[in-house]
Order: C-alpha cells, then structure tokens, then sequence
C-alpha cells in the first residue's frame, strides 16, 4: 500500500493525520456548507448583513417549504420523466449492442464500436442545430419526449462502450457451451449474458441518471418553460424570480442537487464501479 | 458448430435464418442502437459540416431559405470576428489550467489512501462536488465570489486584502470559472486515482521499499507507472470536459463581462439561439472548428483503445 500506512507511522503523525481529515474536509465542501449556511438563515439576516455570523433564527423549514410552493416541485418532476424513460432505453439499446460487439467477430466490428465511442466525445454543439431541427420537424420540440429521444441515443455510446468491455471480459466458453447444446442466440443473450450483466447494468443505470439529472445544455436547447423543463433549466428562472433572495436561492438550488446525491448515497459501490470499470480496466 | 440435425422437424421454414443465425443475429441486436445514433449524432455531424457553408437564419429549410456562402463564415471567424479569438483563447487557458485537476486529484487520492475509521465516508464527500450539477456548483461559485457577502471576500478580508469582484473582471472572471470548474473535475480525478491505487502491487512496493525507495521517488518510479490507465482516462476526460464547458459560464457570468468568459462552446451557442439573433451559419462554422480541435483528442483515444484491442484479441 502506498502511502506508508499510518498504523505503522509515529503515534504524533498518526493523531495529526486524524485532526488533518475533517479539517481538509471542511475546506474542500466550504462553498457547499456556505450555502447550506445560507439556506435556513431567515430573510432578516441578509438585509442585517449578517452573512457569516450566528443565524439570528433557523428558518429551515419555513425557507425549504417556500421551494416546495414554488415551480419547483413541477421541475423536480419533469426531471424525473425524463431521466428515468433515458435510463431504460440506453440500458436496453446497450445491453443489445454490448452483446452484439462483445461476442460475434463480424467485419465491421471495430468500426461500429469505434462509432459509438467517437460519437460520445462530440461537442454537443456540432450536434445542436441539427438536431433541434429534426425535433422541431418530428413535433417533438419543447416536450419531454424529444429530450428522451435524444438522451436515450447520445447516451447509448458511452454506455455501449462500457457493456460492450464488460461483456467482452466474461468467460466465452459459456456462450460456446451453450450453442453447442442448440441453444438460440437470442435465448443465449437472455438467459446466459444478461443475468451476469446485472453489476454492469445497476452500475450504468446510477452514473447515466447522474448524468440526465444534471443536464443543462440539451434542456435549454430543447425544451423551454415549466411543462417540460427539468430542474436544472428550472433553477435558472428561479434564479431570475428570487434573485436577490438568497436563502430561497440556496435551498432551491440545494433541493434541485438532492436526487442525485441521493442516488450517489445509497448506490455508492455501484456508482464507483461504473465510473472507473468503463475507465479504468 | 451446431449444424441442422437430421432430427430437425421443419427444416425447410427454419433453415435459411438456422444457418446464418450467427451471423445475423449481431446485427439484429444492432439495428434500432445504430438507427437512433445515426438520426441523433451521425448524421447531424455532417448536417452541420453543411449548415456551415450557408447563411440561414434556421427558420424555413435550409436549401429554399439558406444562402450558399462557401467558406465564407470561416473566413470570418477567422479573420474579422474578435470574439472568436478570446473564445479560442479561453479555450486554451481552459484546456491547460483545467489539467491540474489531475496531480490536484492524485494528491487527495495519496491523501485518502488509508485505512482510519470512518475513511470510507470522507472519500464519499470528498467525491461528492461530482455528483452535484455543473448549474449549482455554478450557483455556489457565484456565491462564493460575491463581493459584498462571499465567503472568498470573506476569507481574503480576513487576511487583509480588498475585497476583489472576481466574476466582474475581464482578466480574472475566467480563472474565476475554471477554478470551480475545478472542484468536481479533481473529485473525479480523485476517485480514479484511488481505484487505481487499490490495485498497485504491493509486493513490488515492498521490493521497491528493501531498496531503499521511498517518498516521491518512489512515487515517480514504482506508482505512477503502475497508476498510467487512470491517468491516460483522467487525462483524455479533463481535456473533453475542458472544451466542453459551457454550464458553468452561461450560469456565472452568461459570457460577461464584456464577453470577456466565452468559449467556443458557448460563443457558438449565442450566435446561433439568442437574442442576437439566429445565425446558424455562423454558428455551425464555429461548431465545426470546436469539433476538429476535439477530434485530435478523441482519434488519440481511439488509437489508443485500437492499440489495447489489438494486443488482448481472443
């Protein structure tokens, strides 16, 4: 292990290093915790300017619930329609093309899965005017659907690239096996492949949320107002609506980050998983 | 290989698609993934090599509505057009001031790396700015560079200096940017690093340790070379993530002050949906020179994968 354990450094440094935590900690999530601060001081205190001081009254529930009155709870859900539909059809369409690139030799292999990984490292902006026409052009424009559409096929890449590797390191005589016994491919793909993609599935399915759920410039380019829009467009007129408000700002903006580190929380092993087994080999 | 059997009961309905099953059936699980990319990225691609050519305002088709101008627009941009150059610049100064995510995420890693109690949940909230959206860590950055209440001010009050409007001058608002672009990257950079170190040998650490290596020297020559996967990602990912960055300046500074923030991402992005007015054109020349700065980047990545592919072929 590198560093040098700490067990096996001096009693001093070992408790230095103990202090050292929290303290960097703290430091590291300061412009989290200022706004934290922020969001359950009352009104009263920002015209006081008593920013950094003892609050004079918790406000946290009052503050919290002014959000939840707001659009904000409209936005939240939008959010949810549309990362969840994305969620299932990139996993679907992937685990599809995973296999198809992770166990056939065909021509074209390469190409195709190369494809996909150059396709997931674009610009979104050589994508945007096109594709805002073709929404435009399907109907689609400024609904919940066009947006899916979208996610759905752009995301594909990044996670074909990751299914397809994942895939690839299982052991191929199980397929060998099984087509020996006459098994259909497609019987093979559902009932050999896809019960041993579960960690690969759960692992996509929290980093492609992530993802979705923070969005920005597709909600924007896509989709405009508060029947469509997800959160994190939704933050932005709020912002505009409460700008000088800013313990309304901070817990909107805490409320909109919420789902996420939820996810993030309770899915930890998973999210690391994916984030550096379609990474780091 | 399974072959039709003499046993088989309908031979004649099942034996075309039996025959080439295997051959077939990767493209059957292909077909509606390479359909949807094709329509969604593909295609668009090349849409906006051609948009690009044009004057069009978006509205009507582009062939009835759109002028064929040739090169023109790149003419422009790259002539004439100012804000194309600080955009470009900035670009730059993202790309290569953006990297030190990297050793700023290996020395958290290194930091992190031990086995004290409670260790697990300081990686987690270490990690933690990366789960956040790029809008509200903007909405915090704002924050913490207030002049008036900012905890920035705040601390450099205390220290003594004057307060500073970091996000309302031209010469700082861009570092300004990329230092909160900064905090999610390197808790990125972090967690790979961390993995990485999971799976350093340890015998040749204590081989390298009998030798008398320790410190950076052992850092240089027995860890990092062992850690090179998760640089190369940590590496190919900061510099994508650079040129993309466009959240975090719409929401700290909209390209202000003085159009003093913008990137090529976001210049592309107003002069094609804002209230300047829609040109499409223009904005897919922009776009396309983004997207040739990139390809270097992603044709390393690919020659790299093709390099792994073609040493672990089974």
């Amino acid at each position: 292990m590198f560093p040098k354990p700490i067990e096996k450094s001096s009693r001093a440094w070992q408790l230095s290093y103990q202090a050292l935590l929290p303290l960097a900690m703290l430091l590291w999530l300061a412009p989290l915790l200022a706004v934290a601060l922020f969001s359950i001081r009352p009104d009263a205190d920002f015209i006081t300017g008593n920013y950094w001081g003892w609050p004079s009254s918790f406000e946290m529930i009052k503050n919290y619930s002014m959000v939840f009155t707001s659009a904000m709870p409209r936005y939240i859900l939008n959010s949810f329609l549309i990362t969840i539909p994305t969620v299932i059809g990139a996993l679907t369409l992937s685990c599809m093309t995973g296999f198809a690139l992770g166990i056939y030799k065909f021509r074209g292999n390469l190409l195709i899965f190369f494809m996909f990984i150059a396709g997931n490292f674009v610009p979104f902006q050589i994508l945007m005017v096109p594709v805002r026409d073709l929404t435009l052009d399907m109907g689609l424009y400024n609904t919940k659907t066009g947006l899916v559409l979208f996610h759905i096929a752009f995301q594909t890449g990044f996670c074909t690239l990751f299914m397809r590797n994942f895939i690839k390191a299982l052991p191929f005589e199980l397929i060998e096996a099984a087509r020996v016994e006459g098994i259909a491919e497609w019987r093979i793909f559902w009932y050999v492949v896809l019960p041993l993609m579960k960690p690969a599935i759960a692992a996509l399915s929290v980093l492609i949320f992530t993802f979705i759920w923070n969005d920005y410039f597709w909600a924007i380019v896509l989709t405009q107002g508060e029947n469509s829009q997800p959160v994190t467009a939704g933050i932005t007129s709020f912002n505009a609506q409460y700008r000088a408000m800013y313990h309304l700002m901070s817990a909107g903006s805490i409320i909109a980050a919420l789902p996420p580190v939820l996810m993030f929380f309770l899915m930890q092993k998973h999210f690391i998983a994916g984030l550096t087994l379609g990474a780091v080999k | 290989m399974a072959t039709t059997s003499p046993r088989n009961k309908a031979p004649a309905k099942q034996s075309w698609y039996k025959r080439n099953e295997i051959a077939i059936t990767p493209w059957l699980f292909l077909m509606p993934a390479i359909l949807m990319f094709t329509l969604y990225v593909v295609f668009p691609i090349f849409q906006s090599f051609q948009i690009s050519l044009f004057k069009w305002d978006g509205l009507g088709s582009l062939n009835t509505h759109g002028k064929y101008v040739g090169l023109d627009n790149y003419e422009k941009l790259l002539t004439r057009d100012r804000s194309f150059n600080t955009s470009l610049w900035n670009n730059l100064k993202w790309l290569i001031f953006y990297l030190a995510a990297i050793p700023a995420g290996l020395c958290i890693a290194l930091f992190l790396n031990q086995t004290v109690r409670g260790i697990r949940l300081y990686k987690s909230l270490f990690f933690f700015p990366f789960v956040i959206s790029q809008i509200v860590v903007g909405l915090f950055f704002t924050w913490f560079y207030d002049p008036q209440y900012g905890l920035f001010n705040g601390i450099i009050g205390f220290i003594g200096f004057e307060p500073i409007n970091v996000l309302g001058d031209p010469n700082l608002a861009t570092y300004g940017i990329i230092a909160a672009g900064l905090w999610p990257q390197t808790a990125f950079c972090m967690i790979l690093y961390l993995t990485g170190l999971n799976s350093v040998d340890p015998e040749q650490i204590e081989a390298a340790r009998l030798d008398g290596a320790k410190g950076l020297k052992m850092l240089w020559f027995v860890i990092l070379p062992q850690l090179r996967p998760a640089t190369f990602i940590a590496f190919v990912v900061t510099v994508i993530g650079s040129l993309r960055s466009f959240d975090l300046i719409a929401i700290m500074t909209n390209g202000g002050p003085f159009g003093s923030t913008r990137v090529l991402s976001f210049y592309m992005f107003e002069k094609s949906l804002s209230e300047y007015g829609f040109k499409m054109g223009y904005g897919a020349a922009i776009a396309v020179i983004l997207f040739l700065i990139m390809m270097v980047f992603i044709g390393y990545f690919l020659w790299k994968t093709y390099q792994d592919e073609k040493t672990t072929n089974r």
